[in-house]
């Protein structure tokens, strides 16, 4: 550590004013910060502080996301061989996957990180610990095949349009890492939908076997719901789609990580929940008895494990910053998560993943839950005697 | 023992240097200062001049707003110094105390229940005891024009590492009576008293006597169910135009002493604490008495943080400096100013959060040796109902705070500005990820209302 220190030290006095690297101070503060968590000291108010800071909350959303980010690459790979019909071993699926997804996150780091520090010295603030779970989440809600330079895209997009335009992390009002996928869902469908999900890198020697579809579920599953891959398989994510969405159990680890730290809201990813196994139940009483396969017929806990369901209840929809700030308010817009994404699921087979727009629809919404929350409080409050 | 209101919400902070129950009476320090700027928002008068001779309960300043309202000199002696700041601003008021025992303006010893309600009024003000009722909301001087809605006291306090009243209290229980009785008559039937719930108690209610049951209130509960502000909140919450008044129970007894000795006898019982000071006990003091004086040989060594008041609200203090008027408790805890090499990244089981996101909590019964560093950075507001979790009121903590900073006046109004002090909030700075002031965000808003609404 001390050479460390030293090394900072030395170099502190170029960055400060008057140095000769003045400007590229907020640079030089984010390095040292993320060395060394500063010897501040309180000097208003507590002296004493608890020990969590953004920092920490962020670190802690990494390390949820982990168990998504390796099941994804072992996945990437897995998916690939199957399309080919060869069996190789799980460390081979695992380095395929390794191969294919470790340059997407490079980039997604590299480029968005890049944006957030020439935002920090233009305007002489202090580069935010936000992107450090942006940058995580960007490709782990991509297709494998994305382009890279897509991926940059997507990420200078997420911290421009998504962040920083509004005074940067903190200031936001919608998911910038869902924000970057809408964007680039939009501007270039050919690349996000169809065909997409699966590295079909030719193996010499091999061909595509007939059972490949390429669909994901959630494509099957708006023509005939008894397409889908078993619940089971659902469940452990041995199915095509994003890179980190497949498995539920993975993010069911990842959601015990947030809750237990108290950095996740539970009441959020609960909410989510009870909205879509509501909404899945109302769908089956009204479904249409004469069409079995329709797609009101799904078991609602099929939309609990169907494509992207978990990864967003678990790490998009508990995004502090966007989502409703107030206690009563995260029910609701929980809630309604739940239902929307199942409704445009269901109703809605241009844009088969649902739990994206529905994210984003109630991130527009969270303010104004929160104050209708905050009207009824202030009525409850003006009543008591 | 009435019903217990339980407070679910709320924080202990545990950590080292918890008084031991040991009461050591101190001499008086060479020179004793009086500091106006302990009383918030009186501008002082001088009523002395630099050469005269004090007696003990002789008043030295009085408020310009309300003359009535002054303050006395804790000591006999001489006035050797006015210490002035900025703008000849009135920071301290030097005193050379007698060598002898201290001699003290004499004052009739009477009953107060004896006594009418103009006339309880009147000696506490000529004895100048009136600064030690205080009202809220703002925590002012209460103004004794005023009609309180209730007078309330707390005795027990939840903050970390606080002085044990109810074993403080035991020490002198006919005067807290007489300062209680003469209390009730400023307002009769609404004097409330909140008692720590729990069979251990050592204030009986029979030692609170003239004090109807009913007006007996138990709390249970972590920090902060000993603020008094808190169980307002709970009994009687001030509305707009609504003022309560509230009294330190060591105050009360002060009181008490004006009537049953006839004289102004300020002495008070202070705890020494934290993980600095080699032998945390209680120490009888005055105010005004320099630091030095209680803390020279007791503390370690290293760079440390003396604080007078508990290490949640107390303000930052020197050895220099002078024990503040309403002062019950001082901490020293050491200086965290060195960087930490990945310290966000380490699993931290010496760490102290109320998140799970340091190994820690693993390890709940643990007391902590905290120091002042930051943990971190000021950052924008992100995480969300931290602050819910360690407020027991019904106040949204989060959404008052941005009403404040939109300096909305009927917004604030509506979220309960009236029924908050700082304190109140001091566990939310505490936890705040962001590491935002909160405390002085709330003390600019009440502020901002006081002058401004």
């Amino acid at each position: 550590m001390k050479p460390i220190r030293t090394l900072v030290d030395t170099a502190k006095p170029h960055f400060h004013k008057g140095g000769r690297f003045e400007k590229l101070h907020p640079a030089f503060d984010a390095l040292e910060t993320f060395l060394f968590v500063p010897g501040h000291t309180t000097h208003n108010g507590v002296h004493i502080r608890d020990a969590m800071d953004l920092k920490r909350a962020m670190f802690t959303v990494i390390v949820a996301l982990t168990p998504t980010l390796l099941f994804g690459m072992w996945n990437v790979g897995y998916q690939h061989y199957q399309a080919y019909g060869m069996q190789v071993s799980f460390v081979d699926n695992f380095l395929f996957g390794a191969q294919r997804v470790l340059p997407i996150v490079i980039v997604s780091y590299a480029v968005g990180l890049g944006v957030e520090f020439i935002f920090a010295i233009l305007r002489g603030h202090q580069v935010s610990e936000g992107y450090l779970v942006t940058g995580m989440l960007i490709p782990l809600i991509l297709p494998v095949t994305i382009p890279l330079w897509m991926v940059g895209l997507a990420a200078i997009f997420c911290t421009v349009l998504g962040k920083e335009i509004f005074g940067g992390t903190g200031m936001n009002f919608m998911n910038p890492a869902l924000l970057a996928r809408a964007f680039l869902f939009f501007a270039f469908p050919a690349y996000m939908t169809g065909d997409v999900w699966v590295d079909l890198t030719p193996e010499p020697g091999h061909a595509l076997v007939d059972a490949y579809s390429g669909a994901t579920s959630l494509v099957a599953f708006d023509t005939n719901w008894t397409d889908m891959p078993s619940a089971w398989r659902q469940f452990w994510g041995f199915e095509a789609g994003s890179i980190g969405e497949t498995s539920t159990f993975a993010c069911l680890l990842g959601a015990l990580l947030l809750i237990g730290t108290g950095v996740g809201s539970w009441k959020i990813i609960v909410a989510c929940c009870l909205g879509a196994l509501g909404m899945g139940l109302l769908m089956n009483v009204l479904a249409p008895a004469d069409i079995a396969n329709h797609a009101m017929h799904t078991p609602a806990y099929y939309h609990l494990l169907m494509g992207g369901f978990a990864f967003g209840a678990v790490y998009m929809a508990t995004d502090p910053v966007s989502a409703a700030h107030t206690e009563r308010g995260k029910w609701i817009y929980g809630i309604l998560i739940g239902v929307f994404t199942v409704v445009l699921r269901v109703f809605n087979p241009a844009y088969p993943e649902g739990v994206m727009l529905a994210i984003l629809l109630m991130n527009v919404f969270a303010p104004l839950i929160d104050h209708v929350v905050v009207e009824q409080h202030i009525k409850t409050r003006s009543k008591r005697a | 023992m009435g019903k217990a209101i339980k407070l679910r919400k709320g924080y202990d902070i545990n950590l080292v240097g918890k008084a031991e129950y040991v009461l050591t009476p101190l001499p008086m320090s060479d020179v004793v200062a009086i500091k106006p700027t302990d009383f918030k928002s009186v501008v002082p008068k001088l009523m002395v001049e630099v050469g005269q001779e004090v007696l003990a309960g002789q008043p030295v300043f009085f408020d310009k707003a309300n003359p009535a309202i002054k303050v006395a000199s804790p000591v006999s002696g001489e006035v050797a110094e006015i210490v002035r700041g900025e703008k000849r601003r009135i920071l301290e008021i030097r005193i050379i105390p007698d060598r002898t025992d201290l001699r003290y303006l004499p004052y009739p010893q009477v009953d107060p229940i004896g006594l009418s309600r103009e006339a309880i009024i009147e000696r506490l003000l000529e004895g100048s005891c009136w600064n030690y009722i205080r009202q809220r909301p703002y925590t002012l001087i209460a103004n004794p024009e005023d009609i309180p809605k209730g007078i309330f006291i707390s005795c027990f306090d939840t903050a970390p590492l606080a002085p044990d009243i109810e074993y403080i209290l035991d020490q002198e229980k006919e005067s807290f009576q007489a300062g209680l009785a003469a209390l009730q008559k400023l307002a009769p039937g609404r004097l409330h008293i909140s008692l720590r719930g729990g069979a251990d108690n050592k204030i009986r209610e029979t030692d609170l006597a003239g004090i109807p049951s009913e007006n007996i209130h138990y709390f249970q509960g972590p920090h902060p169910a000993g603020n008094v502000g808190v169980q307002i909140h709970h009994l009687s919450p001030i509305k707009k135009d609504e003022v309560v008044w509230y009294v330190q129970p060591q105050d009360v007894v002060i009181i008490g002493r004006l009537f049953r000795e006839g004289r102004y006898r300020a002495e008070r019982v202070v705890a020494l604490t934290g993980s600095c000071v080699q032998a945390p006990q209680y120490f009888r003091v005055l105010p005004g008495q320099k630091l030095s004086s209680i803390l020279d040989g007791r503390l370690k060594e290293g760079k440390l943080r003396i604080v007078q008041g508990n290490i949640l609200t107390g303000a930052t203090s020197s050895d220099d400096d002078f024990l503040s008027h309403y002062c019950n408790q001082l901490t020293v805890v050491p200086e965290g100013d060195e960087p930490e090499f990945l310290g966000w990244l380490l699993p931290g089981v010496d760490k102290l959060s109320l998140s799970r996101t340091y190994f820690s909590w693993l390890f709940p019964k643990r007391t902590y040796q905290l120091d002042t560093n930051m943990h971190g950075e000021e950052r924008a507001f992100v995480m969300t109902g931290q602050y819910d979790q360690v407020l027991p009121m019904d106040i949204m903590p989060v959404m008052l705070l941005k009403a404040i900073l939109a300096k909305d006046i009927e917004r604030m109004e509506q979220l309960g500005i009236y029924e908050i002090a700082e304190e109140d909030f001091a566990l939310c700075e505490f936890v705040c990820t962001s590491k935002i002031e909160v405390q002085r965000i709330i003390s600019e808003g009440l502020e901002y209302v006081r002058t401004e609404g």
